[in-house]
């Protein structure tokens, strides 16, 4: 099977640690990985700050890039959600504009082929074991649009129970947002820092080492706290968990 | 909207304030964290509870697209009851009708149910400016005007305070009002409720004249529903000899039956109960000499940027809402901000999309209340009527930054967008063209990474938003492109 890896902005710039991951764990799980270098953003900041104008073209663009590939993977479940469930909205919205069904069929094809990495190994390959090995107390904060955007359940703490080494502990108030929230973290810093600093804390408070989420963006903020507040703690993204073994292990 | 919150500051700067007050950020987190339990288990002893979910939500879109037919029908079955209909169009009406219906009562104070559309309007401002004393007969509402205060929460409204603080407001303001508060009052429960029960004792046997607000209107009946837990709102409905009910027009429903799914969702939603302690139901008025109920009955229909609202496609779905407090309870940042810096009687995430459309997105406070959020989802995931708060939220969050068409007192008009987004709008338009441009992403990501031993660890200016409190990441020495590039030898440069 031959996919592409749509890594988003963030994590291309900031974090290539977690493509490397997911390009690793998916060629060992014989998947042929394919990443147009012509891609981009898939516009949520833009939609979700009020810019919906200007999310489009980004949109169309995605489309472009990948609208030929049979699957579309990213580790990122709020650009997944973006994707899967705002992009059919552009388009319905376009046609309630009359600008007739341009957007909407532009769109259409990278909807429904489009999968959150959790997702793509559960419900496409089937895996739930996937050869991994990392030695440590691992606590998961499932993201908001993770958790209730994609409805990604059960599968993410499911793959790290499977993998050797590691012990998954409960994270106390786990559905609460870490208060990213895009552009709110910066418009209204305060609350988001507050959220952020409860979510560090109930981690802190499950004894583990690491701190363990799908999105690099959540991750960004609450790792950024948790070496503010000294705790010792790291945030890892779980393709980096998903893709570490006895022979290669992760840092 | 009311008087009492004009001025406020934008939601950031009053949430700055709440944020750093333990005392209000620890009461609110005990209270939303019990509630929130207690509802999940309510909601989870009903089995059909998405069906429920789903029909609340069909009978009141089906209810605003024919607002106007139910409304008439409204009127017709209230007059053949006995009752009198007035329409207000905003605020001043409303106070207007109710401040003259209570001068040719000849009475100078009136009792008054727990009610947002009341609140809303300023309405105990307006009456005491006539000389008028409304008396809040609701526990915590009593609580709030005792304490000179502004509600904090839809159902709970002196939600920020704990049992100290309002031993110590009884203590000090009951005097003011009537009854004294018994000596040596302690902050049991039992001991506050005993002192607010022979306070208001005192209140309903005098008075002649009721305020309510409702939560139901039925229109084939003419019939209004207050649910409550207290009784006191029952007190009020029928032993004062006039009644008047303010109502917003979107709280109709069009038959008995349709009652019998939101008297499920409400409850459990709200307080977590199966059902309402207290649910009074009023038709019209009574004749008969030994028979409970007001002689005399008007209902003041509110519009007050209803029907704006309802001509809204994607925002009208704010006026579904049943004011069970739910989204409230769950958000994140309600908890951390607390009511007051909504700067509306209608706090949390249905205040956050509410407000803006009654009112407008003129004012500072307005223009950032769509940005209260962090799109978390938590509050449609437990809307009885499922409003998709984020939809909305994103929706408004367009109508400030880029303008567009809106509907103001029934005109269709253009807003331009709102001041002190320039820069923001600049920066995504620029974001917008490089993401639209590989090659330009591409120089700028490998120039972050050349320069990123040079990269500040906090930042100034608006950045400081960001690293006050959190680290920045370090930028990698190659994005993932390059290496990408580097190592696969530029596979998948087809595109
Ligand atoms: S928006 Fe929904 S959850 Fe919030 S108060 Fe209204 S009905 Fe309840």
């Amino acid at each position: 099977m031959r996919v592409a890896l749509f890594l988003t902005c963030v994590n291309d710039t900031l974090y290539p640690d977690t493509g490397r991951a997911v390009v690793k764990l998916l060629t060992r799980l014989g998947v042929e990985v394919d990443f147009p270098m012509a891609q981009t953003c898939c516009g949520q900041a833009h939609y979700n700050t009020g810019y919906r104008h200007e999310a489009e073209p980004l949109a169309r663009h995605f489309s472009d890039v990948f609208g030929d590939y049979e699957a579309i993977v990213t580790p990122s479940g709020s650009c997944g959600a973006m994707v899967r469930e705002l992009y059919p909205r552009m388009g319905e919205r376009a046609r309630a504009e009359g600008r007739g069904d341009a957007l909407a069929a532009t769109l259409a094809p990278v909807v429904p082929k489009t999968y959150e990495l959790t997702e793509f190994l559960v419900d496409v390959l089937g895996v739930t074991d996937v050869g991994a090995y990392y030695p440590h107390t691992v606590t998961y904060h499932p993201t908001c649009h993770g958790l209730r955007g994609l409805g990604l359940g059960e599968r993410p703490q499911r793959l790290l129970q499977a993998v050797k080494g590691l012990e998954l502990v409960e994270l106390p108030g786990a559905d609460e947002c870490c208060g990213f929230g895009g552009t709110f973290a910066l418009k209204n810093a305060d609350v988001s820092a507050a959220m952020g600093a409860d979510k560090v804390r109930n981690a802190e408070s499950t004894g583990a080492d690491v701190l363990c989420a799908a999105d690099n963006s959540c991750l960004m903020h609450i790792g950024g706290t948790m070496t503010r507040l000294r705790t010792g703690m790291r945030p890892v993204h779980i393709a980096e968990i998903l893709a570490s073994t006895e022979e290669e292990p992760a840092v | 909207m009311s008087g009492t919150y004009l001025g406020m500051p934008a939601f950031p700067k009053a949430a700055h304030e709440a944020v750093g007050n333990q005392t209000l950020r620890g009461n609110l987190r005990h209270a939303t964290h019990t509630i929130r339990g207690k509802r999940a288990k309510a909601v989870s002893e009903v089995s059909d509870w998405a069906e429920l979910r789903e029909a609340g939500k069909r009978i009141k879109d089906h209810t605003l697209r024919h607002l106007d037919r139910y409304l008439v029908q409204l009127e017709e079955s209230v007059t053949a009851a006995g009752g009198t209909v007035h329409w207000a169009a905003d605020a001043d009406e409303a106070n207007r009708i109710v401040t003259e219906l209570v001068k040719e009562t000849g009475e100078s104070e009136v009792v008054k149910v727990k009610s947002m559309a009341t609140q809303e309007i300023g309405l105990n401002e307006a009456l005491e400016a006539e000389g008028i004393r409304a008396y809040e007969t609701d526990l915590a509402e009593l609580i709030v005007q005792l304490g000179k205060d502004r509600p904090s929460h839809i159902l709970v409204p002196a939600i920020h305070r704990n049992r100290g603080e309002i031993r110590d407001i009884f203590e000090r303001e009951m005097s003011e009002w009537g009854r004294p508060a018994p000596e040596g009052l302690t902050d049991t429960p039992a001991e506050l409720a005993e002192a607010a029960r022979l306070h208001l004792r005192e209140k309903f046997l005098r008075a002649k004249v009721g305020v309510s607000g409702a939560n139901f209107m039925v229109a084939e009946t003419g019939t209004l529903v207050v649910v409550e837990s207290e009784g006191n709102g029952r007190m009020c409905l029928t032993l004062p000899e006039t009644l008047i009910s303010v109502v917003g027009i979107e709280k109709i429903v069009p038959t008995w039956r349709d009652l019998e799914v939101f008297l499920q969702t409400l409850p459990r939603s709200s307080t977590a109960e199966r059902m309402n302690p207290y649910t009074s139901m009023w038709t019209g008025t009574t004749d008969s000499e030994t028979a409970d109920g007001p002689r005399t009955f008007h209902l003041v229909l509110l519009d007050n940027g209803r029907t704006d609202t309802l001509a809204d496609e994607v925002g009208r779905q704010a006026l579904r809402c049943i004011r069970c407090s739910a989204c409230l309870n769950v958000c994140p940042v309600y908890e951390r901000a607390g009511g007051h810096a909504y700067g509306s009687v209608y706090p949390g995430p249905i205040g956050a999309i509410l407000s803006p459309q009654l009112r407008g997105t003129g004012s500072e406070i307005d223009a950032s209340l769509p940005y209260a959020s962090s799109l978390c989802g938590a509050c449609y995931e437990v809307c009885p009527v499922a409003i998709d708060i984020p939809e909305v939220l994103v929706h408004l969050r367009e109508r400030v930054v880029e303008g567009g068409p809106v509907t103001r007192e029934g005109n269709k008009v253009v807003l331009k967008p709102a001041k002190g987004h320039a820069a923001e709008r600049a920066a995504m338009r620029a974001a917008r063209w490089a993401f639209s441009h590989p090659g330009a992403l591409r120089t700028g990501q490998r120039l972050a990474s050349r320069t990123r031993r040079l990269h500040p660890r906090t930042l100034p200016g608006p950045g400081s938003a960001w690293s006050g409190t959190r680290d920045l990441p370090a930028v990698p020495a190659e994005p993932f492109r390059d290496w990408w590039q580097r190592t696969q030898g530029g596979k998948g440069g087809a595109k």
